[in-house]
């Protein structure tokens, strides 16, 4: 359908985005992968998770990875956080190999991950306390931090009061307290509904403005990626490998009403194409279901 | 009746309701008690002789089978004898409930001033530090066991499979070993509440600590959390309420264990209460001894639940259990 409104090319690029890319790329490099691999040892034998995945990433870039269900995106993720070891290449973070976790990375789950025990203010000193900072100071920062994300008057509240999007503002103030280099969000806003997500978003975008961080996020949902990315990583299933990397052509700031924009459909268009090829031949049991409709009401009873 | 049923189906909600089940409960077997002991047509298969009459083995306060009885009737009738009179009464190990209430009260507030029958306080007292004791002990080393059990799966494959095995033995087993360690005072006792309970505990602890959810521990590390501070920080404080659980659950297993310990070496506590009682045939008072273990380790679960609420705000589970 996209091919009848005659879209301009997703690698068109007007001279501001080309611009910015261009200072984008002259940053330093943040992080660089180098021929990634994971083999899990599984019941039905190992499964490659991960194949040869190499890309760099500028600092205070905006990256998004998607890729189809099972292509070994939340196994990136989390070899880049280091709570998962790469069976193969390497991860280098400011040009030093990461070896486990560490606070110089945060991370935001989809389960929101927030302790249940610890009130919301609680959680957030939960980083600085771990790292040595004394309680007056852990406190002072973390109420700075609820501010940011809006959440002071819930300071005292415990997690389970909260809302999914108020408790993903937590976790998000959580992680960058500890003022990481890189923030890791493995499909953050997937549980919350169409509405929350996008307020989320907007968020998101406004939060990451106004802090030095590089943000790579998870997501399966096209519209998310190219509204909230500088780039796409786009992955390909079984093995999962690199299929391209994308520079998204729409310009900064980015608003809502930009999804209707030539470059944001054309962008679109590209990534449907990777994501959703040709579908395959139909699988043997999938042509044995044949409905027979029966019908149960009057006549005249008609919906249509 | 249909009402009833109604009721039943879509009742237990709401707050009264449960109230009103949570008495019913407790009233419907205290019913049927009621019933058998005080209305003379139900059961009642012995007759109290008030009067033998004429029949030279019956006396007063003798309870005989009520076909006996009958015989013996016809029998002073046919010879022209005083025939006996008696009432209905049921056998001498069902006292009636007002008799066993007698007796409750009767041993806490009058209780026996001589050491050979025990008083009922006195002994329920002993019980409860011999449950104390044993189960502070068992804490001690399988609470921090089952959690290191739970956290290291290399620690858990080296610990639980022996635990696994040595859960079968039955504790009693063990108490002729107890007394020839630890002599025939409370030592044994609180051995034999230890090993019956310290097993399970491990290995409940540990599977609790398993369930904790594995993104909580990997949060913390992203933070910058290393090594004991996961245990102390994280695992111990996401287990906790659970935890609490299970130690009432464990808690109430060392009291079924109590019985069995306390017969071996010398008898103590609640059980020498309950033997004595029951060798001179006071059934009133074992029964009054049974129903005050029930209320105590009852009481004890209901007022630990209450403080759970205090203590873990954050836990739904306790909020809407
Ligand atoms: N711990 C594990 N042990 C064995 N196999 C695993 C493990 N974790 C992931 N896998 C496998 O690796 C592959 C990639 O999994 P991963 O969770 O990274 O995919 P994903 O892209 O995040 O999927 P989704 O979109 O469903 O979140 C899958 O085939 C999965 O079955
Ligand atoms: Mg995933």
């Amino acid at each position: 359908m996209n091919r009848e409104l005659n879209l301009p090319s997703y690698l068109d690029q007007s001279a501001v985005v080309r611009a910015r890319f261009q200072r984008i790329r002259e940053r330093e490099l943040i992080l660089e992968v180098r021929k990634l691999g994971k083999r899990y040892a599984g019941a039905q034998g190992a499964v490659e998770a991960l194949r040869d995945i190499s890309f760099s990433i500028h600092r205070r870039e905006f990256v998004c990875v998607i890729g189809p269900s099972g292509c070994g995106k939340s196994t990136l993720v989390r070899i880049l956080a280091g709570l998962e070891r790469p069976s193969a290449g390497e991860v280098l973070l400011d040009g030093k190999a990461v070896a486990g976790p560490g606070p110089d990375r945060g991370m935001v789950f989809q389960g929101y991950s927030l302790f249940p025990w610890l009130t919301v203010k609680k959680n957030v000193m939960f980083g600085p306390e771990m790292n040595g900072y004394g309680k007056s100071e852990a406190e002072r920062d973390a109420l700075m931090w609820l501010d940011l994300v809006g959440l002071s008057r819930f300071a005292n509240a415990y997690p389970h009061e909260l809302s999914g999007g108020m408790r993903q503002r937590v976790a998000i103030a959580r992680a960058l307290i500890n003022q990481p280099r890189i923030l890791l969000m493995d499909e953050p806003f997937g549980a919350l509904d169409a509405q929350t997500r996008a307020k989320m978003q907007m968020h998101l975008l406004e939060v990451w403005k106004n802090v030095d961080v590089t943000v790579v996020f998870i997501t399966h949902d096209l519209d998310e990626a190219i509204y909230l990315a500088d780039r796409i990583l786009v992955l390909k299933a079984h093995p999962g490998e690199v299929q391209e990397l994308i520079e998204v052509p729409v310009p900064r700031p980015r608003q809502p009403a930009q999804s209707l924009s030539a470059e944001f459909l054309a962008t679109k268009a590209r990534l449907e194409e990777l994501i959703h090829p040709a579908p395959p031949p139909e699988a043997e049991e999938e042509r044995a279901i044949k409905p027979h409709m029966i019908r149960f009401t009057n006549v005249a009873d008609n919906v249509e | 009746m249909g009402v009833i049923f109604k009721w039943l189906a879509d009742g237990g909600q709401g707050a009264r309701r449960r109230v009103l089940l949570g008495v019913g409960s407790f009233l419907l077997p205290l019913l049927a008690w009621c019933l058998v002991s005080y209305v003379p047509f139900i059961w009642h298969s012995k007759v109290l002789i008030t009067d033998p009459g004429d029949v030279d083995y019956f006396q007063v306060d003798m309870r005989v089978d009520r076909s006996m009885f009958r015989d013996e009737v016809s029998n002073m009738e046919k010879t022209h004898q005083a025939p006996p009179v008696g009432t209905p009464a049921n056998p001498i190990y069902l006292p009636a409930p007002g008799a066993v209430a007698h007796a409750f009260y009767k041993d806490f507030v009058h209780p026996s001033p001589y050491t050979d029958t025990p008083s009922l306080p006195a002994s329920l007292w002993h019980s409860i530090k011999i449950i104390f004791w044993g189960f502070l002990i068992s804490s001690l080393i399988g609470v921090p066991l089952g959690i290191l059990s739970g956290t290291y799966p290399a620690f858990g494959r080296l610990s639980e499979p022996f635990i696994e095995f040595f859960r079968y033995l039955p504790a009693p087993a063990f108490g002729a070993l107890a007394v020839a360690i630890l002599g025939i005072f409370d030592g044994p006792k609180i051995a034999i509440i230890v090993i019956g309970t310290l097993f399970q505990q491990v290995l409940i602890i540990a599977n609790t600590t398993r369930k904790l959810e594995a993104t909580l521990v990997e949060a913390a590390r992203t933070l910058g959390t290393k090594r004991l501070r996961l245990l102390t920080r994280v695992v111990v404080p996401g287990i906790l309420p659970d935890l609490y659980r299970d130690q009432r659950i464990l808690l109430g297993w060392a009291w079924t264990y109590l019985i069995v310990a306390e017969l071996i070496g010398t008898s103590s506590g609640i059980t020498w209460f309950i033997t004595q009682q029951a060798r001179y045939q006071h059934f009133a008072d074992v029964y009054a001894a049974i129903i005050t273990i029930g209320i105590v380790g009852f009481g004890t679960d209901w007022v630990l639940a209450r403080i759970a609420r205090r203590l873990f705000p954050w836990d739904r589970g306790l909020i809407h259990a």
